[in-house]
């Protein structure tokens, strides 16, 4: 192991490519269905809904509420060492989809379920973004 | 759909080695040792043995097994892949193969130096997370006990469960422990104890956590026919089912219409189903329990109470040997050893077979379930 223990990154692949290509732009998308329009994350080839290989990416609002969190506490991954203790959000998207990710400058104390949140950007390597929350006005 | 063959395989043999935080011997060896336990067990011979199940996580290969233990012809081989969900469905493969005719004696094992080795999480080869991780890796969310945390937090958010909830339920498995002397952890433990231990992952504590553990389990199917002459009283597989349910994601499930409806809601329908029986048949069971939580909604997914009456159920000491639902009685994964839940399926035989050390009286039919984070599996074991 490296003394400088890397994050983890995203490992795109065709069905995620374009999803974390957008996020390094600091663009939240969403893939939908060409052909029904349903909507669907995380992105894989085929619609569950029709079946189809159509895909179309639809800019998402960005805005959400959160729908769990966690507080994680020692022993955690080396990468995140001298983060710890620290949240782990899901977001439920004004769209209706769930997001994993960071809820930015928040103590954990102040974290509730429903409370509104917006679209941050962690620029964690060359490259590579990470959606990350902070809470909506 | 054909008729399913309930009652078609029984369990004969049963055998494990200890249980510890480092056993110093390799998974292949404590493999051997418990298959060879679990023969002895039931009187067979190697030489007898057709068929192996094993978990696609299994590091020794059957050829391993047959090259070592003298099997002169295996004729059925099976995997059941995703870890924790494997074990209820490896047993449920080995009944089918017997039930079919393709094999007549089956041993399933689980061999898992997981005390002494690698933590799986802290052990990827490089930072890039490829496949399901990718969505949750790269925020930290790395560890088993943090994905099931934010499960646990969304329970409590939805239906009013608490910490002390969860502490019933270690405090009723921890219990069932002290009386185990396979059990690794068997201190009794009170409310003070458990709230009072550090935070793992909020909401978990670590003692939500089940333990690190090395160690090897075996057991050995044949049919009830054969099994009438052997050592052992049989015990029936009655049904076994698995389960994964729409759009699962492993061990990060959140996106589904209802995330608190795990792949164990499905195994729990289909299991009830196979087994022509339901929760009121049942006068013990042994939940996967990686994480006390797990116990809660399994209580809830396979009917034992309604959504959200967990873990009042839990607190109302029904857990504990005497109460509504024995549960967990060797101890379990949270505190006699963490073995992918195989050791949970060998306390249900001796359950069956009136040799627990906190045995149910009267004991005729026993739940097992495999874990709910991941696609799972169940079974329903019985006397003949």
């Amino acid at each position: 192991m490296s003394s400088q223990p890397l994050r983890p990154v995203p490992g795109p692949d065709d069905a995620s490519a374009p999803f974390w290509e957008a996020c390094a732009r600091h663009e939240l998308v969403m893939q939908t269905c060409g052909q029904c329009g349903t909507l669907r994350f995380p992105p894989r080839p085929m619609c569950p809904a029709c079946n189809s290989f159509e895909v179309a990416w639809k800019p998402a609002a960005g805005r959400g509420r959160i729908w769990s969190w966690v507080i994680a506490h020692p022993p955690v991954l080396p990468a995140f060492a001298d983060k710890a203790p620290y949240n782990v959000v899901v977001v439920e998207l004004d769209e209706g989809v769930r997001m994993i990710g960071n809820l930015l400058d928040v103590p954990a104390s102040e974290i509730n379920e429903g409370m509104p949140v917006e679209i941050a950007w962690e620029d964690v390597e060359d490259g590579v973004s990470l959606p990350a929350w902070r809470p909506a006005p | 759909m054909n008729d399913y063959p309930r009652d078609a395989a029984a369990i004969v043999g049963i055998g494990h080695t200890e249980f510890s935080k480092d056993i110093g011997r390799p998974e292949r060896t404590v493999a051997l040792e418990a298959i060879k336990m679990a023969l002895d067990d039931a009187g067979i011979s190697p030489k007898d043995v057709d068929g192996l199940v094993k978990f696609s996580l299994e590091n020794t290969m059957e050829v391993e097994i047959v090259r070592n233990m003298g099997i002169p012809n295996l004729a059925y081989f099976d995997d059941v892949a995703y870890g924790g969900g494997a074990g209820c469905g490896a047993v449920g493969h080995a009944a089918m193969a017997i039930a079919t005719g393709v094999a007549e004696t089956v041993v399933v094992w689980r061999a898992r130096n997981r005390g002494s080795g690698g933590r799986p999480w802290a052990t990827r080869p490089s930072n890039k997370q490829y496949g399901e991780m990718q969505w949750f890796l790269p925020f930290g969310l790395s560890r088993p006990v943090d994905q099931i945390a934010m499960l646990t937090r969304r329970h409590m958010i939805e239906y009013g469960t608490t910490a002390e909830h969860l502490g019933h339920v270690a405090i009723s498995v921890r219990e069932h422990a002290t009386r185990n002397p396979n059990a690794m952890m068997r201190k009794p433990m009170t409310m003070d104890d458990y709230l009072n231990v550090r935070m793992v992952s909020e909401p978990l504590r670590l003692y939500d956590c089940c333990l690190e553990s090395d160690g090897a389990l075996a057991l050995v199917l044949t049919t009830p026919e054969r099994a009438a002459a052997l050592k052992q009283p049989a015990v029936l597989v009655r049904a076994a089912s698995q389960g994964i349910g729409p759009d699962h994601l492993v061990m990060a499930n959140y996106f589904t219409p209802n995330p608190l409806d795990t792949p164990a809601r499905y195994a729990a329908q289909e299991l009830w189903r196979l087994a022509g029986m339901g929760p009121e048949d049942i006068d013990c069971a042994q939940f996967y329990d990686a994480f006390s939580p797990l116990i809660v909604i399994s209580l809830e997914e396979y009917g034992f109470c309604k959504p959200g009456e967990g873990g009042p159920m839990a607190a109302s000491g029904a857990l504990k040997l005497g109460g509504a639902l024995p549960s967990n009685t060797s101890g379990s994964s949270l505190s006699e050893a963490y073995v992918h839940g195989m050791n949970l399926i060998l306390e249900g035989v001796r359950q069956i077979r009136g040799t627990s050390t906190s045995q149910v009286a009267d004991c005729s039919s026993v739940l097992v379930t495999s874990g709910n984070g991941v696609p799972t599996s169940s079974l329903i074991l019985r006397k003949p």
